[in-house]
């Protein structure tokens, strides 16, 4: 099959997960529910192991990204000090979202700027539509942006005929590859520089025929591809990184400055946030402008942070609109110990860190929250459609994505105890699963009956070595079903020669009769 | 059907409201509606610094910023007060008028960078109204167009794309970050025009210059509502491996002057 790459990202059919053979750089399609693809993780994760490529590429990244983490976090002597301030205006963010919402609201309507609420993905995606069209646009430039990418919005603005152009260099790699983002901060964290080069030259259309795999000439055919889009953009689709209440003031925080570009030039800016992206007041920007880009790209600041207000008369954009987004938020509130997730400032520093992570990349987790936050944050966001319980939901399985070596919580930069909430959510699974008949019930109701009586539990240890004649060097590799469940993945240790309770036995005769000792 | 705003309000309000409380790890229990949450007490929120220990343009923070900015490639300066002009003059006129050097802010000082790098042919220095003259006077001694741009007659996109160069003033420094704020004051004009044009010269007081980041926002706090940009370096990248490489989308070249003394 033959198809014309046209700069617009091709919308793919419902259950269109898995890589088409005549797709030469992305695995990935676009998914129908950006946080809902792909098989369940373990099964995505064995596939990704297999890459050696992608496990190359990721050690190399995440090796860059947490040295230098570490190194400008350790420069700052008050840094816990910062996170506990982080963790404390969150929690009082989500203690009074009402009311700093709707503050938010009335300080953007005041200085000139339009509130819109949506409840979910769908209604945002119209929304933007609806403004674009209104502007006679039909191509927007965008800022990197998570909660764009969880509503599907490039995807949706297609099927209105309207463009929508990323410019982020690393999400631009994504669209020109026609791939998913697999890292929070670094979508395109999966390839290397000669695969960018590849994917510029075979799909930018004006990159330079000689294009070396250099970053620096790399970037300039990205600042040269994008130029023209900028100055003549009409409309603009942003996130946000913070919101503040007291001011109305929005904040996003980037590198590259096509951040600038889009927030500055083009007359119309509409931005995308999360209901839970506010701050309280102005002050507490000096908590997370510190905390957010030591964390995130291992700076002491990132190159470019834009602040605006409403509508400046004669500066930047003069119609500004902000669209408020549940999409599953107000259910992750619902949950007092699952609400924490929603402290999360999109560092991505915990993902760097995690050993699992760092071997299987974003993809397999099958959501745009990859990592240890996206295996908290996915199933939560979608539980009002099984994300957390429901009997074979490919999200269900995300909280067993970690081994819970707690390095995700020492980086956090507002502290949000992630591997608490990875084995409470691994609780609400299997209390939601209790209903379904499993081997696992099976077994564990079997090994209480014989351990809850001794004579049942002596004989269940002396049958057990058995099991030896399965085992060589002391490990069992495989067992018959339903033990192979259990050796499918993971070897078990060779039961001993002999049981406690002989040993005991024995340990007893011989005490009794010391002369038999020899 | 009730409108989007009242439902999600409504549904914010019974996530947060009554319920009985669970501790981490509990389990098997109705979850919903959540319990209200009991935000930590204020003090308890501020006990980060909230300012340095060296004062506002003291030696040992001016040494600070320009040691951060350095280490983001940008160009560094520490002038008298009689010095702007000749200071903006040396770091402009080789681009702004077409004299061959090697690009500033270039890996090592050797790459030149490919894309549309500077023109060789002279170029206008674009200059927000509230700039004071003098500063660019050198430049038009020069032979040099200094363009001013107002929000009332703002240069279109073109003509700044086209300009070799802008000056501006700033805000506030911030030392340990080796960051440099606009408000969009008049002497730092509107937003475009210190992101379109490839260089960046951005003169600063070193009274302007604090150490921490809390003592430039509390600065910055009673004139939230204007139109801030911070910048730290010229524009960067990091998506490619992870690895920063300096000029993207804004100005690849940028020049700081550091002005001492009263």
């Amino acid at each position: 099959m033959s198809r014309t790459f046209l700069g617009i990202p091709v919308h793919r059919g419902p259950g269109s997960a898995v890589g088409r053979p005549d797709e030469p750089f992305g695995p990935v399609p676009h998914p129908v529910e950006p946080l809902r693809w792909g098989p369940s993780f373990p099964e995505a994760a064995r596939e990704a192991l297999k890459n050696t490529r992608l496990r190359g590429n990721l050690a190399h990244a995440t090796s860059t990204i947490r040295a230098k983490r570490a190194r400008v976090v350790d420069e700052v002597p008050d840094w816990e000090a910062l996170r506990d301030a982080g963790s404390a205006v969150k929690t009082r963010v989500l203690a009074e979202l009402p009311e700093l919402l709707q503050e938010l609201e009335r300080n953007v309507t005041a200085r000139g700027g339009v509130v819109h609420w949506a409840r979910d993905g769908a209604e945002a995606n119209r929304i933007v539509a609806d403004i674009a069209k209104a502007k006679g646009a039909d191509e927007v430039v965008k800022v990197k942006s998570m909660a764009t990418q969880e509503i599907g919005l490039n995807e949706a603005l297609a099927e209105e005929g309207i463009g929508a152009v990323e410019t982020d260099l690393a999400e631009l790699i994504v669209q020109l590859a026609d791939d998913m983002p697999s890292h929070i901060l670094v979508p395109a964290i999966h390839r290397n520089r000669s695969e960018i080069r590849d994917i510029f030259l075979a799909r930018m259309g004006d990159a330079p025929p000689d294009l070396s795999d250099v970053p620096r000439e790399l970037a300039m055919a990205a600042r040269a591809h994008l130029r023209r889009k900028f100055l003549s953009a009409k409309v603009a689709v942003s996130g946000a990184n913070f919101a503040v209440a007291s001011t109305g003031t929005l904040a996003v925080v980037e590198s590259e400055g096509n951040g600038r570009m889009c927030l500055t030039l083009p007359d119309t800016l509409v931005t995308v946030m999360g209901i839970e992206k506010l701050v309280p007041s102005f002050e507490d920007l000096e908590v997370f402008l510190q905390l957010l880009p030591r964390s995130s790209t291992g700076e002491r600041m990132n190159p470019y942070t834009s602040l605006w207000t409403g509508v400046t008369p004669g500066d930047g954009p003069q119609e500004f609109h902000l669209i408020l987004l549940d999409n599953g938020r107000t259910s992750v509130l619902a949950d007092e110990v699952g609400r924490a997730a929603l402290h999360c400032i999109r560092c991505s520093a915990c993902l760097n860190v995690c050993p699992v992570y760092e071997r299987v990349g974003g993809h397999a987790y099958g959501s745009v929250y990859p990592g240890p936050i996206g295996a908290i944050l996915t199933p939560q966001l979608t539980a009002s459609s099984g994300g957390v319980s429901g009997h074979g939901d490919p999200n269900a399985s995300l909280p067993y994505a970690s081994t819970l070596c707690g390095a995700c919580y020492d980086v956090c930069p507002v502290k949000i105890d992630i591997p608490s909430i990875l084995v409470d959510l691994r609780a609400r699974e299997v209390d939601a699963d209790r209903s379904h008949p499993t081997v696992w019930g099976a077994a564990m109701k079997s090994a209480s009956w014989a351990m809850s009586d001794a004579g049942r539990f002596r004989l269940a240890g002396s049958s057990a070595r058995a099991g030896r004649m399965l085992a060589r060097d002391e490990v069992i590799h495989h067992l018959p079903f339903p033990g192979s469940l259990w050796t499918g993945s993971r070897d078990l240790p060779a039961p001993p020669k002999q049981t406690f309770h002989a040993w005991w036995d024995e340990r007893e005769r011989a005490a009794a009769h010391p002369e038999e000792d020899r | 059907m009730t409108d989007a705003r009242t439902e999600i309000l409504a549904r914010i309000r019974a996530a947060l409201g009554g319920g009985d409380q669970r501790v981490i790890g509990s389990s098997s229990d109705d979850r919903q509606p959540g319990l209200p949450i009991t935000p930590q007490p204020a003090d308890h929120v501020r006990e980060y610094r909230t300012a340095g220990e060296h004062a506002p343009g003291s030696a040992e923070v001016l040494e600070l910023l320009v040691d951060r900015l350095v280490d983001y490639r940008a160009h560094v300066v520490q002038i008298p007060a009689d010095g702007v002009a000749a200071a903006v003059a040396a770091a402009l006129i080789p681009t702004a008028t077409g004299t061959p050097e090697t690009v500033p802010g270039a890996v090592n000082g050797a790459v030149e960078p490919p894309g549309d790098g500077l023109a060789r042919a002279p170029r206008a220095v674009v200059v927000p109204p509230g700039l004071d003259p003098a500063w660019t006077a050198a430049l038009a001694d020069a032979g040099v167009e200094v363009r001013t741009d107002t929000r009332e007659a703002p240069l279109s996109n073109a003509e700044l794309d086209s300009a070799a160069a802008v000056v501006t003033a700033a805000r506030v420094a911030i030392a340990e970050t080796g960051t440099i704020v606009l408000d969009g004051a008049p002497d730092q004009g509107r937003r475009a025009i210190s992101l379109v044009p490839d260089v960046h010269v951005c003169v600063v007081r070193a009274d302007q210059v604090v150490q921490t980041v809390p003592e430039a926002v509390r600065l910055l706090a009673p004139e939230a509502d204007r139109p801030q940009t911070w910048i730290s370096g010229p524009s960067a990248t990091s998506d490619i491996e992870l690895d920063r490489v300096e000029g993207v989308h804004g100005p690849r070249t940028l020049h700081v002057v550091v002005v001492q003394g009263p």
